[in-house]
C-alpha cells in the first residue's frame, strides 16, 4: 500500500478537526474525496504534507511503508508527495523559473543526483508547460503573482508535471475553473497518471470526475470518512446533495 | 516540527563563520588619543608636514564636539581614551611577489575565500588588501599604470601624489562635517587612493578587502577616489572580521569626486562581526561616505549590502553640484539577533536637471532594529530636478523593528520628488508552499530574500552579487520557524 492512514486524530489550536480517519491507497489508484465545506478535506491534505500547527494527536500516516509523522514537509515532498494547493501562494520577487529549478535541484540532491543543467531544465519546462497549456510569460513572472485564478491552478498542475510525484493531492483544483481550464487540468492529470503513482482528488463537485475517472469515492464529513464507494457514489451525491449525508450521520 | 527547532538552535547557536584571529606581530600606539598620538601616527607614516597639520586641526575640532545621539541606535558609551589608534603589521623587507607575503596573512585570505593568487588569476581583479591599517600588497599595478590610473594605499598617495591628496582630501567630507569624520581626519590609519585620469575607462573592477585584526584597535580607513573628465571606474569594497568580545570602533571616510561626464560606481559588501547572538561584542561602524558630482553629466552610484556589525551608522550620499548630474543609492541592510542599523542616503540637488534614485531594502530578523534615514534636498537653483525613493522593509519574526525616517526639503517648484514605502513579512504560507515543493526553509528564505533584494543585488558586479546572495541567506538562516 502506498499510503495508509490509520485512525488519524488531528487538532488545530486545541480543536479536534480530524476524528479517527482511515484511508488506504495503492499505486495506480485515483481516490476522490468529497464532502461539504469545513469538514476537514484541506486539513487532511495538510496532515499528509506535514504542515506545521496541525497536531496529530493519535493514529499514523504510513507512506511507502514508513510512518511519516515526524518527517519534515520538505522531505515528504522529496519522497514524492505533492499538493496542488486550494489557494496557491504568491511569492513576490521569486521567478517561477528560479523557484522550480531550486525545487527540482533539492529533489535531485535528495536522490543523490547532480543538479539539472540549465539547458535540460529549460527544455523540461517547455515540455511540461505544453501539458497544461500555460503561456511562457507566466513562468517568467514571480510565483503566482498576478496570475488569474485559473492560471494559478494550471500552474499547480505544471509544477506537479515538473516534479513527477508518486502521490498527488489535488485540493479543489477544479473550483473556479471554466470548462476549458477544467479539461486542461484533467487532461494533465490523465497524462501523468501511471501504474506507479496515485492521486487524491479533493472536490466539491462531480464535474471534474467526468474527466478524471476515480477508482474510489469517499465522503468526508465532520472529520471522518463516513461513506466509501465507486464512481457511482459521486453521481449519487450530485443528485441527492450533502444533506443526505448529514442527515444519515446525525441519525445514528 | 522538531526538525525545524533543531535547525533554529543550530543556527542561532552557531558562531560567526569568519571569527578567527591571525597572529601577526603588530606595532601599536599606546592607548588613548592626544596630540602626541597624532604625532606618533604621522611620524610612523613619515608624513609630510601638511598632513600632520590637517590631522591636528581635525583633532582640535573633534575635541570640541560631542558624539551624536540622533540615530536610532543605542550602545554603551565609547571610551575614546581606551582605544589603540595605530597598529601595523611589523615591517618586513619590500615584497616583490606574493611568495614573499607573510604566510599567516595569505592563510587569512584563504580562510576568507579571497586568496590573492586566485583573485589575480581568475577574476582579473586588482586587490589592495588592507590588514590592520597598512596596505600589504597591491596587485595589477602594471595594467593600471598603463592607463595612467593610480590605485594605491592612502599612505603611498600622500608620499607619491601629495598634490592630488592636498587638493581633494576633505573637499567632499570636511573634517568639520561630523564627529566621526573629525575623529577619522585626526587619526586615520590608511586606506585606498584611486585616481582615474581624463578620458580613461578603468578596464578592471578595483577591489579592496578590509579586515580588522588586532584586538582593541579602532580602524580609521580613509578612501579618496577622483574621476577626471570623461572617466569611469567601478570600485568594490568588502570585508569580514574576526570574532571579538570587546566592541571595535570603526569610523571610515570615503570621498568621491566626479568631474564632467565622469562615472563612479562604488559597491560595498559589509560583513563585519555583528556580536554574538546575545548582542555582545561586534563592530561599531560609523562611516561617512559621500560623493560629489562636481562636473556636468557626472554620475555617482552607491550600492551597498550591509549584513555585519553590531551597529551600522552609514549614509552614503551624493552632492549633485554639476548640471544634469545623477546620484544613485541602492542598499540592502540586513539585521539579525541584536544588531542595529541606521542607514540611508542623502541626495543634495544643487545643479539643474539633476536626478537621484534611492532604493533601500531593509531586512530585519531576531531582535534587531533596522532604520532607513534619508534626506532629499532640492535647492532653489536645482530646477527640473527629480528624485525617486523606494524604501521597503521586510520583517522576519515579530520581535524585530523596521523604521523609516525620510526627510524631504524642496525649495523649487519645477522639481518632482516621489517616495514609496512598503513593509512586508515572510509568511508561514509562503514558507510552507516552498517546503511542499521540497525546498528547505533556509533555501526558501534565501529565495524570498534574494528576490526581495534583487533590484539592489543586480547593481553589484557579478562576482560580488553571487557572494552577497550567499551572505544574505547565511545571515538569516534559522530566523523564521
Ligand atoms: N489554520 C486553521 N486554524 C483554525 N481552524 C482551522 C484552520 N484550518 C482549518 N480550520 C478549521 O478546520 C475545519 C476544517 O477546515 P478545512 O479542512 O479547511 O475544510 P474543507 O477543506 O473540508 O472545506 C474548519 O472548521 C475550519 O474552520
Ligand atoms: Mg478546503
Amino acid at each position: 500500500m502506498l499510503l495508509n492512514i490509520k485512525n488519524l486524530h488531528l487538532e488545530i489550536g486545541g480543536k479536534e478537526i480530524i476524528k479517527g480517519l482511515n484511508l488506504g491507497i495503492n499505486k495506480g489508484e485515483v481516490h476522490a474525496i468529497m464532502g461539504p465545506n469545513g469538514t476537514g478535506k484541506s486539513t487532511l491534505a495538510a496532515a499528509i504534507t506535514g504542515r506545521e500547527g496541525y497536531d496529530v494527536t493519535k493514529g499514523e500516516i504510513v507512506y511507502k511503508g514508513i510512518d511519516i509523522l515526524e518527517m519534515p514537509p520538505e522531505d515528504r515532498a522529496k519522497e514524492g508527495i505533492f499538493l496542488s494547493f486550494q489557494y496557491p501562494v504568491e511569492i513576490p520577487g521569486v521567478s517561477m523559473t528560479n523557484f522550480m529549478r531550486t525545487a527540482m535541484n533539492e529533489h535531485l540532491e535528495y536522490q543523490g543526483k547532480n543538479p539539472i543543467p540549465a539547458t535540460d531544465f529549460l527544455k523540461r519546462m517547455d515540455e511540461k508547460k505544453k501539458i497544461v497549456e500555460i503561456h511562457s510569460k507566466l513562468t517568467n513572472r514571480s510565483v503566482n503573482e498576478g496570475f488569474s485564478g485559473g492560471e494559478k491552478k494550471k500552474n499547480e498542475i505544471f509544477q506537479m508535471a515538473m516534479l513527477e510525484p508518486t502521490l498527488s493531492i489535488l485540493d479543489e483544483t477544479d473550483s473556479g475553473l471554466d470548462i476549458d481550464a477544467l479539461r486542461i487540468v484533467a487532461n494533465g492529470v490523465n497524462t501523468l497518471k501511471t501504474s506507479e503513482n496515485a492521486f487524491i482528488i479533493i472536490t466539491h463537485y462531480q464535474r471534474l470526475l467526468d474527466y478524471i475517472e476515480p477508482d474510489f469515492v469517499h465522503v468526508l464529513y465532520d472529520g471522518q470518512i463516513v461513506k466509501s464507494g465507486g464512481k457511482d457514489l459521486a453521481i449519487e451525491l450530485e443528485e441527492k446533495g450533502y444533506d443526505w449525508i448529514k442527515q444519515e450521520n446525525e441519525n445514528y | 516540527m522538531s526538525k525545524k527547532n533543531n535547525i533554529l538552535d543550530e543556527v542561532t547557536q552557531g558562531e560567526y563563520k569568519y571569527g578567527f584571529v591571525t597572529d601577526i606581530e603588530t606595532e601599536t600606539a599606546p592607548k588613548g588619543l592626544t596630540e602626541d598620538t597624532i604625532r606618533f601616527i604621522s611620524g610612523k607614516k613619515k608624513e609630510p608636514e601638511f598632513m600632520l597639520e590637517f590631522r591636528l586641526k581635525a583633532f582640535r575640532h573633534w575635541q570640541k564636539l560631542k558624539e551624536p545621539t540622533w540615530a536610532h541606535i543605542s550602545h554603551p558609551p565609547i571610551d575614546y581614551q581606551d582605544i589603540i589608534y595605530y597598529a601595523a603589521p611589523k615591517k618586513k623587507k619590500e615584497l616583490e611577489s606574493l611568495d614573499q607575503v607573510d604566510p599567516d596573512l595569505l592563510e587569512t585570505f584563504k580562510k576568507l575565500g579571497i586568496s590573492l593568487e586566485e583573485q589575480k588569476r581568475l577574476s582579473g581583479v586588482a586587490v589592495d588588501a588592507v590588514i590592520d591599517s597598512v596596505s600589504v600588497k597591491t596587485t595589477f599595478q602594471d595594467t593600471l599604470s598603463k592607463h595612467g590610473i593610480i590605485f594605491c594605499s592612502f599612505s603611498e598617495a600622500v608620499t607619491n601624489h601629495p598634490d592630488l591628496v592636498k587638493k581633494h582630501m576633505g573637499s567632499v567630507v570636511p573634517y568639520t562635517d561630523n564627529y566621526f569624520a573629525a575623529l577619522n581626519s585626526s587619526v586615520f590609519s590608511d586606506g585606498s587612493f584611486c585616481y582615474i585620469p581624463k578620458g580613461v575607462r578603468c578596464p578592471i573592477e578595483l577591489s579592496t578587502y578590509f579586515r580588522i585584526n588586532a584586538a582593541n584597535t579602532g580602524q580609521f580607513e580613509r578612501t579618496l577616489i577622483i574621476a577626471e573628465d570623461d572617466s569611469y571606474v567601478s570600485y568594490m569594497e568588502g570585508c569580514t572580521a574576526p570574532m571579538r568580545d570587546e566592541n571595535q570602533l570603526h569610523a571610515a571616510i570615503v570621498e568621491i569626486v566626479a568631474m564632467n561626464n565622469a562615472e563612479v560606481k562604488y559597491s560595498t559588501v559589509q560583513n563585519w562581526y555583528p556580536g554574538n547572538k546575545d548582542g555582545v561584542g561586534g563592530i561599531y561602524n560609523f562611516v561617512t561616505k559621500r560623493g560629489m558630482c562636481k562636473g556636468t553629466n557626472s554620475k555617482i552610484a552607491w550600492t551597498q549590502v550591509e549584513t555585519g556589525s553590531a551597529i551600522t551608522w552609514k549614509y552614503p550620499s551624493c552632492i549633485l553640484l554639476g548640471n544634469n548630474s545623477i546620484g544613485e543609492f541602492y542598499s540592502v541592510a540586513v539585521t539579525n539577533n541584536h544588531q542595529q542599523a541606521d542607514t540611508g542616503s542623502k541626495m543634495i540637488h544643487i545643479g539643474k536637471n539633476t536626478k537621484s534614485t534611492i532604493i533601500s531594502k531593509g531586512i530585519s530578523a531576531g531582535f534587531s532594529n533596522n532604520s532607513y534615514r534619508g534626506l532629499v534636498k532640492i535647492t532653489k537653483r536645482a530646477g527640473n530636478s527629480r528624485n525617486f525613493s523606494q524604501c521597503d522593509s521586510l520583517l522576519l519574526g515579530d520581535k524585530c523593528g523596521a523604521h523609516t525616517f525620510p526627510y524631504i526639503k524642496a525649495d523649487n517648484k519645477s522639481s518632482v520628488i516621489e517616495h514609496e514605502a512598503t513593509t512586508s513579512k515572510i509568511s508561514d504560507d509562503q514558507l510552507f508552499y516552498c517546503n511542499q515543493r521540497g525546498i528547505s526553509t533556509e533555501n526558501a528564505i534565501g529565495l524570498i530574500v534574494n528576490g526581495y533584494a534583487k533590484e539592489v543585488l543586480s547593481q553589484l558586479p557579478m562576482e560580488f552579487a553571487v557572494e552577497a546572495q550567499k551572505l544574505l541567506q547565511i545571515m538569516l538562516e534559522g530566523s523564521v520557524g
